[in-house]
């Protein structure tokens, strides 16, 4: 009773641990929805102004080339307020699009 | 000894006769409006077609990325100020083969090849990347674009699967 069908709806969920912001995007990031995420991450992002931020991956469902520049425009935020941002664990299909925009010359990528 | 004669099942029937199985023959057309929900729908729509000819898990994510891609631009800019129609035709071509056209009625492009280059966007206000024609090209195996200045544009790919990994062709 009550319980709906997985849905593939996009969310980005900010934490911070130490001088550390974690921000976990899930779902799908696309055209749709990559500019409510936008929003969320840089409210957050300009509140706290941490050294340090990571966008976690792993739960990304899917993403294009909305979410490539959803990523770009997020370095380029970050660096405004001097903070270093990181990307954890993105999928294989994820990093074929990075790959084809070079990202990993504009961010550090790591694996959990 | 006494049998009972079963009907051949079409398949069979067809196997026998050496063409594809009829239900290959498969095609879909869809209309949906420039609202960005659809691009989620779209997606998901072509990834059940295209199930039939159980593509693996990459190449349907490749597909659905392709689609996302061409589907976007769509809304973005053929109806960049306006709303209109988004004509989705898929076709099953052989066992191995879909092909996809995504066609709009907006503003047509003024010139492709320019269109078509890496990180080349008209929009600038959008956090575009400019990287989905470049998405369609390496995610497909076949990318054809024509259009026509305030009558629209029409995105042709095919993608043959299995086909990729086999020749080591992208
Ligand atoms: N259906 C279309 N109608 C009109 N113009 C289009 C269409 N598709 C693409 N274009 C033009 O081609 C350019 C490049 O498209 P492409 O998808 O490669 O990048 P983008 O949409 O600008 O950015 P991204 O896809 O990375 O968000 C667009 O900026 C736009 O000017
Ligand atoms: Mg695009």
């Amino acid at each position: 009773m009550g319980s709906r069908m997985r849905s593939s709806k996009a969310e980005a969920v900010t934490a911070v641990d130490g001088h550390t912001m974690i921000i976990s995007l899930t779902g799908d990031i696309d055209h749709h929805s990559a500019k409510r995420l936008r929003g969320e991450i840089d409210s957050s992002l300009f509140t706290l102004r941490p050294k340090r931020a990571v966008m976690d991956m792993s739960e990304v469902e899917f993403m294009d080339s909305a979410g490539l520049g959803l990523i770009l425009g997020r370095i380029a935020c970050a660096e405004k307020i001097g903070c270093k941002l990181t990307l954890l664990s993105p999928s294989r299909q994820v990093m074929k699009i990075l790959d084809l925009a070079g990202a990993g010359r504009l961010i550090e990528i790591k694996q959990k | 000894m006494t049998t009972t004669k079963k009907p051949m099942t079409e398949t069979a029937e067809k196997r026998k006769s050496g063409r594809p199985p009829e239900n290959l023959k498969n095609e879909l057309r869809l209309e949906l409006p420039s609202n960005s929900i659809n691009e989620g729908i779209a997606r998901s729509i072509v990834s059940v077609f295209v199930s039939q000819l159980d593509p693996t898990f990459e190449e349907l994510a490749d597909i659905k990325c392709a689609v996302s891609e061409a589907v976007t631009n769509c809304i973005v800019h053929a109806y960049r100020d306006t709303h209109g129609t988004i004509y989705i035709t898929l076709k099953i071509l052989d066992e191995k083969t879909v092909r996809i056209e995504i066609r709009d009625r907006g503003c047509g492009i003024e010139d492709i090849k320019t269109a078509m280059q890496p990180l080349y966007t008209t929009d600038s206000e959008g956090e575009r990347s400019g990287m989905g024609f470049t998405v369609m090209e390496s995610f497909m195996d076949r990318l054809f674009v024509v259009s026509s200045l305030g009558r629209g544009t029409k995105i042709t790919m095919v993608k043959t699967l299995g086909d990729g990994r086999i020749r080591g062709i992208k």
